[in-house]
């Protein structure tokens, strides 16, 4: 294997949301503490897999990662360069080189449009990529590369089924050659058996042309068949980072022993003598969270310290991978 | 219609009937069509199941295969029309709700059998507390006071596991997280201690931490109750974790039925087999995934034959033509291909 090629660097990646009241006059009264120090590296031609449950900040992350929101603090680079520095024709060059797949086939494409003009208004904006003559021919190709029938260019989203849709999803998210795409929840609305169908679509679209993937999940399994390096987020901030056997075979931090856990395996066979860690409680609010570790109000192994001092997402002693806990201490939850 | 089958279940084989042979619950070859502008879909084609006390029941299938439709005609709550009941028999302990008059109906629903829905904030009412919500049953069926439908609220808030119970069962639907607003669901579903109760795919709105809560809180419910739980979902995983017996639908009817552990270690129809063929595993990080190709069917044009040929990969030239009933199979369980025995041996 040749050396990994850093190809987009997040560092110390911030984004808080003011919370404000009053109706005129607007006071801030807060902040949603969204992403909240987060730090990775994607690799050239790699999945980073981020899980986490619902207001973890995974979305939020790719929102900023797409450069739709301003991060409060923090810098992402892009092959080297400061996306947030860039203004202009460099801003969209970028823009074509970073692309996204959004969660929900039904609302993210525009019941108006026809799929050609849906795949094809990438083009419209960055004309370079496909002179005007030759769009219909592009799409055509497009659409056969995600295995929908090239003859349905003139049909509109409301003629095609939730998996052929996300398809028309992907189509555009991969029509200007893009380096990285941000995958946000690409297969959690979609039924079992099309979910297979669109994750295999997914792998044979990296492999082709060696695309980079941010998988952001919450379904752990689905995160682990794609994924490359995993990446575990709570309330804002990454608490384990390792490559796929890491954290699913040795995970280290209480929050991941937990969810790894929770998730229901699919085969009877193993119900009764499966170790079980059940969190109580809800994650807490973003807005005002736990002081020290964040984990600590759900965590069973809670002392003195997890209050007083914060974690840092680091290798710890005895461990392999970076973990963001006190008390970190690998072990292999999987049922066999 | 082509040869649209009446099913034959051995009536022998099925172990979970109560002392005089009557099951609690029983779905008998129910028959549902919707009319639509494209046309008569037809939601429901011979759909047979049962249910005993302290039995779950699991009923798997994709969206549009029918899970949520029998259970809604089970519990009286089906817009009819544009639905239309065609055929079938719906009993509970032996009595026949689809010709049964309003007004049982009525008495039978949340006594003896109740339901809890997917969204749990849809289904509860947003100017109401949570505690009159789950009290109002107590007043109007029970004849309880406020106050004493309130403090069998808190009771039954407190059971569900709700912290501060005595607080919250003033707080509106929105002041709740969603695990406890399932819970609160669950409470109002038990109030009147029904012997059935339908869960809706009661999880799959929630986190995966939160969604091990209540499944172990239902489980706990059911063997605490002896209830008969009939469990609707598309999740594999959860069914392996719960479930007793399954159902495993397809375009509007049962495939297969069967014991979990039989199920899940030999299926016996190849959309089963298909289906845990096709799902990611938390285990082990696999390669290419076993995808199901092309689509469930149009429902209001489901092909001749077998309804899942077109995407099956042992299908015949017999599938074609042949709409093969649910036959029973030893050990109790049942499969609706026609090359099922095969499929066992194999």
């Amino acid at each position: 294997m040749t050396a990994p090629e850093p190809i987009l660097e997040v560092d110390d990646l911030v984004k808080h949301f003011p919370v404000k009241i009053g109706a005129v006059i607007k006071r801030t009264v807060g902040h949603v503490r969204a992403v909240d120090g987060v730090s990775f590296t994607l690799n050239k031609g790699e999945t980073l897999g981020i899980v986490g449950e619902s207001g973890c900040g995974k979305s939020t992350l790719a929102q900023v990662l797409m450069r739709l929101e301003p991060p409060t603090a923090g810098s992402v680079r892009f092959h080297g360069e400061d996306i947030f520095a860039k203004r202009g024709a460099a801003l969209r060059a970028l823009r074509r080189q970073v692309q996204i797949v959004l969660q929900d086939p039904y609302t993210s494409l525009n019941p108006r449009m026809t799929v050609a003009d849906i795949v094809g208004e990438p083009f419209e904006i960055h004309p370079e990529v496909a002179p005007k003559g030759d769009r219909q021919r592009k799409v055509q190709e497009l659409l056969d590369v995600v295995g929908l029938n090239p003859d349905f260019v003139n049909r509109y989203p409301h003629q095609f089924s939730g998996g052929q849709r996300q398809r028309i999803g992907i189509a555009r998210a991969l029509a200007l050659r893009p380096e990285v795409i941000i995958c946000d929840e690409p297969v959690s609305a979609l039924d079992v058996s099309i979910q297979a169908q669109v994750m295999n679509l997914l792998g044979e679209l990296q492999r082709e042309f060696g695309l980079s993937y941010i998988f952001i999940a919450h379904d752990l399994s689905v995160v682990r068949h794609l994924s490359d390096r995993v990446g575990v987020m709570y309330l804002g901030k990454i608490v384990e980072l390792g490559t796929e056997a890491e954290i699913y075979t040795r995970a280290a931090h209480p929050y991941t022993q937990a969810l790894l856990s929770a998730v229901p395996v699919p085969d009877p066979s193993v119900r009764e003598g499966r170790s079980r860690i059940r969190l109580s409680g809800d994650v807490p609010s973003p807005v005002d969270p736990p002081s020290g570790c964040r984990f600590r109000t759900r965590c069973w192994k809670a002392t003195e310290i997890c209050s007083t001092e914060e974690p840092e997402l680091r290798v710890r002693p005895g461990g392999h991978h970076p973990s963001a806990c006190h008390h970190a201490h690998e072990e292999n939850l999987l049922p066999g | 219609m082509s040869t649209r089958t009446t099913t034959q279940t051995d009536a022998g084989a099925v172990t979970d009937r109560g002392p005089d042979g009557v099951p609690l619950l029983e779905v008998d070859d129910l028959h549902v069509e919707f009319h639509t502008r494209d046309g008569v879909a037809t939601v429901l084609n011979g759909v047979n199941y049962h249910v005993g006390a302290g039995e779950t029941l699991a009923v798997l299938g994709e969206s549009g295969s029918g899970k949520s439709v029998t259970a809604n005609t089970v519990m009286g709550i089906l817009p009819v029309p544009p639905a239309r009941i065609t055929s079938g028999a719906v009993r509970y302990r032996g009595e026949e709700l689809l010709t049964a008059d309003d007004e049982r109906r009525r008495e039978l629903r949340g006594e003896h059998i109740a339901m809890i829905f997917q969204d749990a904030l849809s289904a509860l009412n947003p100017v109401f507390t949570v505690g009159f919500q789950i009290g109002e049953q107590l007043r109007t069926r029970r004849g309880m006071s406020r106050r004493d439908a309130r403090a069998r609220a808190v009771e039954l808030l407190d059971m569900v596991g709700i912290p501060g119970a005595k607080q919250r069962v003033t707080s509106f639907p929105h002041e709740f997280s969603g695990g406890m607003r399932q819970r609160a669901m669950i409470a109002m579903s038990l109030a009147l201690d029904p012997d059935v109760l339908i869960a809706d795919e009661p999880t799959t709105a929630l986190d995966v931490t939160v969604q091990a809560q209540i499944m172990d809180l239902l489980a706990d419910i059911q063997r605490e109750r002896e209830m008969g739980m009939i469990l609707i979902t598309h999740d594999l995983g959860v069914v392996a974790e719960v479930a007793d017996r399954i159902a495993v639908m397809y375009a509007g009817r049962i495939v297969e039925q069967g014991d979990v552990h039989q199920l899940f270690a030999k299926p016996c129809h190849p959309y089963t087999e298909a289906l845990l063929a096709s799902i990611p595993r938390l285990d082990s990080k696999g390669t290419q995934l076993q995808a199901i190709s092309g689509l469930p069917p149009t429902l209001t044009r489901i092909p001749p034959g077998c309804p899942f040929h077109p995407r099956c990969p042992r299908a015949r030239d017999e599938c074609r033509e042949i709409d093969p009933p649910l036959l029973a199979l030893p050990g109790g369980r049942a499969s609706a291909c026609l090359f099922a025995e095969e499929l066992a041996q194999s």
